[in-house]
């Protein structure tokens, strides 16, 4: 009988975290490394057990589990593994003449004891993910997966239970209540993935005591196609990212298309003719796509696909069956631009396309709605590229491929604005939990009279010369021949 | 005011749309006009400094005038680097693919600055959204009102008035401009006020860099700086009483030092008060008076307490007229008086004695993190257990405040002491999305990239992520299962 997780234990589990990093349990490189270690045996030893709790949960393909969760972990260790001395190591800063003989430098300090609330898609990499930013970075650190991968969470609190070092890692799992409980208490950083609805609530339980936050949310990634695409290979990316992605159950999933009135027909004959290529004629029947997570998200769905001026808009797909949660690939063309299916981030398998008169146009479209995580082009215009790169305001830009980015360590992973704050992946895993100290190491020579009181015109005059660079006057200035 | 407000939000959100703040001439343009505008109005600004401060000239030059045109002058030297993207190393398995980072604006941005420096903290995050090619509404401190009715008049006859605005008023206009949706909200000021903006901007999902504060401790380790202790009086007596009397964020606010040695610090410290404000530092001219009542009555309150009287050792005077309270030393106040658990923001230096200065650790941990820790020492020892048992904003060793004026280091706070951090290239980093852009090829592709899976693509895949391309061509050649 699991013991129910109350105030009291919220409290003393921040205070005993607290205990152990104040006592340096988290600090030194050894700790870091060993901890990072058994993160990747858990990977190696137990890769069959997170396939299977990943398709209990979600119908996860054994591919997809893997290689998007497991895979993508092990690189993410072992690049962390690899580099953390010199992610440890300072930075050495530039002084100037106005501070003129001194030192500086940046010193890497772990924030102290942080929060990590994962998301249920990809439970696995989504939880370890981020807990293998905060542990290179020295701190302590609480995960709470999400209930609605409920196989996965226990399997995750057994996996970390057994293998990490309990007195600074530890795995709370449960609903709102428990996380509400979590956030109430004082962390020195949030880490959180999920809905923007409940990153602001995050935000403002972080605001009550000055946590810093990383929000990793979401929206609605939009993809042009230009018509002088490879559109072989363009369907062939937009349904792996898709369909290939737990079902389009992804923040980073392609939600929608814009494309010519023109090119139209041909996207949606190319996305027909791999579909069927990937999945099947009966692609309710194939093993290759996760299923939808629940019912919740199912009727949320079905009501989208079934809203007046949507349901005549299926030109592929929309079959439907709640009791397996299945929801075939469906491909919608022009629905209403208010319509909910256009108005809330989809995250699943339903791909509404939106014809334009002209592909000039694709820039309002997005700019008209809340900044994606991620915004996608297929095009070879080297033009449309840049002008695309430079004015579309997503969380990341990918030109000719879909969500790839997310694999790359040294791209910085996160949004802006709606679809969140902050970054992570590689170094930047690091620096999210990591605070900045700036050292400054003066020597007692040379004390310029121009700081002191008291106060004189002729300071005043001095100090203009330094701040106007008059080289001759500085240097009498420092060497306090002034 | 909600409809100058929505108005001024309306028309900067254009300008930003239409894209002029994007281009690097606009935002060069723009800071050669900051800098003009200070040399342009030096004395006009000293004149509002020491209307709303008493501040003398050259301390306004030193401390805020002076730093803003040097700022400026980075960000126009420094931008056409600043905004040049970051090429980023992509492992093998993604080539051909390309992968870079572009500094993208946030977009409409608000800057709430402080009333202690108003005229820096004011132009500095200005200088900072400029160059990231934002547009801006800034709202200086209505304790500052000089300053802030100069800012207001000077800055749209300087400044594209499209894509710059400032508007005066107090608590109530924060709350309503606070209300809207920005892009990135930038403030200055106290932690309490903190807490109240970012719970706001988790309204909309706005990043936010909160510079707040903190009582800064000072070190005296004496053993090991003895031959310079002149120096260390200097340095933080100047600190303390000559940047504001003593009323900024990094300013020192207590010191720790061996009880064998306070008497001697003391004695020192009297006379090099005396050599920087005379006899009567109240005639001196040289020192910044107190902002207004209010602070005042909050800081002869923190003096008023018995406990805290009795252990004053030098000054206490005060005037409430002229806002005036005298460099003041305490001894040992009470450990759990107001003043040594509130930043005490003022002309009163607390000295506390320790039996051993590697005590002080101790004694900073057991207070929230501060914005900047000052350590006197030469002891490698003592330096190395401040930097890594310690957690502050900054550290600075055998000086105080200047960290300030070296923009290569990022100036920021941790836990009570803030969030984010700006100077330099970080003011341009801090008003900037850094977006990343993934570039693939349509030439090549990679079938186990695609459903139906098999076992061959799942091998594949997982020799390829390992990067194991030794084992993956051996794979591929069909002599590796």
């Amino acid at each position: 009988m699991v013991k129910v997780f109350q105030a009291a234990d919220a409290t003393d589990l921040v205070t005993e975290l607290r205990r152990s990093f104040d006592d340096g349990v988290t600090r030194g490189y050894e700790w870091r490394v060993t901890q990072l270690k058994k993160l990747l045996l858990i990977c190696d030893n137990h890769e069959p057990e997170i396939v299977s709790a990943l398709h209990d949960d979600l119908g996860k393909p054994e591919l997809e589990s893997s290689v998007y969760e497991v895979a993508l972990l092990r690189n993410s260790i072992n690049l962390a593994v690899k580099q953390l001395k010199d992610w440890m190591a300072p930075d050495k800063a530039k002084t100037s003449l106005t501070t003129f003989p001194a030192s500086a430098e940046i010193v890497y300090e772990p924030l102290g004891v942080v929060l990590v609330i994962s998301a249920w898609n990809y439970p696995f990499l989504l939880s370890i993910d981020p807990v293998i930013g905060a542990i290179s970075a020295g701190n302590a650190v609480v995960l709470k997966p999400s209930e609605l991968a409920p196989a996965s969470s226990s399997l995750l609190a057994k996996l970390l239970e057994q293998y990490l070092d309990s007195s600074a890692v530890r795995v709370v799992e449960g609903a709102v209540t428990e996380t509400t409980l979590l956030l109430e208490q004082k962390w020195d950083k949030i880490f959180y993935t999920g809905s923007s609805r409940i990153g602001r609530i995050i935000m403002m339980a972080a605001a009550k005591h000055l946590t810093p936050v990383v929000l990793e949310l979401g929206g609605k990634s939009p993809v042009v196609i230009d018509s002088d695409t490879n559109l072989k290979i363009t369907a062939k990316r937009i349904i792996a990212g898709k369909w290939g992605c737990n079902n389009g159950q992804a923040c980073i999933s392609p939600d929608y298309i814009l494309t010519t009135k023109e090119f139209s027909p041909k996207v949606i004959d190319a996305l027909k003719q791999e579909l069927e290529a990937f999945y099947g004629k009966n692609p309710m029947e194939s093993k290759d796509m996760s299923r939808i997570v629940n019912s919740n998200h199912f009727d949320r769905l079905s009501k989208m696909l079934e809203e007046k001026e949507v349901s005549d808009k299926i030109v592929y797909g929309g079959q439907k069956n709640r009791d397996k949660l299945k929801i075939a690939p469906t491909i919608l063309v022009d629905v209403p631009l208010d319509s909910q299916i256009m108005s809330e981030e989809i995250f699943g398998p339903l791909l509404p396309i939106i014809t334009l008169n002209n592909l000039e146009e694709c820039f309002d479209v997005i700019r008209s709605r809340p900044k994606p995580l991620a915004a996608y082009l297929f095009t070879q215009n080297q033009k449309l590229k840049e002008r695309f790169a430079l004015t579309v305001s997503a969380g990341g830009i990918v030109v000719n491929d879909i969500a790839v980015h997310l694999a790359v360590p040294t791209l910085p992973f996160g949004g802006v604005g709606e679809s969140g704050m902050g970054s992570y992946h590689g170094k930047f895993s690091f620096d999210a939990f990591s605070h900045k100290k700036a050292v400054l190491y003066k020597s007692f020579i040379g004390d310029a009279a121009i700081r002191y009181p008291p106060y004189s015109t002729g300071k005043l005059r001095l100090l203009k010369a330094l701040v106007n660079s008059n080289i001759l006057e500085i240097f009498r200035v420092i060497l306090g021949l002034s | 005011m909600e409809e100058v407000v929505d108005q001024s939000l309306r028309e900067m959100r254009d300008t930003f749309a239409s894209g002029r703040t994007r281009s690097v001439k606009w935002r060069k343009t723009q800071l050669e006009a900051i800098i003009e505008m200070v040399k342009d109005n030096e004395d006009k600004m000293c004149d509002v400094l020491f209307q709303d401060l008493g501040k003398h000239s050259t301390e306004a030059f030193r401390d805020e005038l002076g730093f803003v045109m040097r700022s400026a002058t980075t960000a126009l030297n420094c931008l056409d680097k600043w905004v040049v993207p970051k090429k980023s190393n992509l492992p093998l398995l993604f080539y051909p693919s390309t992968g870079k980072v572009i500094s993208e604006p946030y977009g409409t941005v608000l800057v709430l600055s402080s009333w202690n420096f108003p005229i820096s903290l004011s132009l500095d995050p200005l200088i900072g959204a400029i160059s990231a090619g934002n547009t801006v509404l800034l709202k200086a401190s209505e304790l500052s009102p000089n300053a802030s009715a100069f800012l207001a008049k000077t800055i749209p006859s300087y400044l594209d008035n499209k894509a710059i605005k400032v508007i005066e008023g107090g608590p109530d206009v924060a709350t309503i401009l606070l209300k809207h949706q920005w892009d990135k909200i930038f403030f200055t000021g106290s932690p309490r006020i903190g807490k109240i903006i970012m719970a706001a901007a988790a309204e909309h999902l706005t990043p936010v860099t909160l510079e707040l504060g903190g009582k800064c401790p000072t070190i005296v380790d004496h053993h090991s700086v003895s031959k310079d202790m002149k120096s260390v009086v200097k340095r933080i007596s100047g600190g303390k009483w000559g940047s504001c009397s003593g009323q900024a964020c990094i300013s020192v606010d207590y010191v720790l030092v061996e009880k064998s040695f306070a008497s001697s610090l003391i004695e020192m410290l009297k006379p090099m008060i005396r050599s920087f404000f005379g006899e009567n530092p109240k005639e001196s001219g040289c020192l910044s008076r107190i902002v207004n009542k209010k602070h005042f009555q909050r800081l002869a309150r923190l003096l008023n307490d018995p406990g805290v009287q009795a252990s004053i050792v030098y000054g206490g005077s005060m005037d409430e007229e002229k806002l005036y309270i005298e460099p003041t030393i305490l001894l040992d106040p009470p450990l759990d008086s107001e003043i040594m658990n509130e930043e005490i923001f003022g002309p009163i230096l607390p000295i506390i004695t320790l039996r051993d200065i590697q005590e002080s650790i101790g004694f900073i941990k057991s207070k929230p993190k501060p914005l900047a820790i000052y350590a006197f020492t030469k002891d490698e020892n003592l330096k190395t257990r401040i930097l890594s048992e310690t957690s502050s904003g900054s550290v600075t060793f055998n000086d105080v405040m200047i960290q300030y004026m070296c923009d290569a280091l990022p100036f920021g706070g941790v836990g009570e002491s803030g969030i984010g951090r700006y100077h330099g290239k970080y003011s341009f980093e801090c008003f900037s999305h850094e977006k990343a852009i993934m570039e693939g090829s349509l030439a090549m592709d990679l079938e186990a990239r695609y459903p139906p899976w098999n076992s061959f693509k799942l091998t594949f895949l997982r020799l390829a992520f390992r990067e194991a391309y030794f084992k993956l061509v051996l794979f591929m050649l069909g002599l590796k299962k």
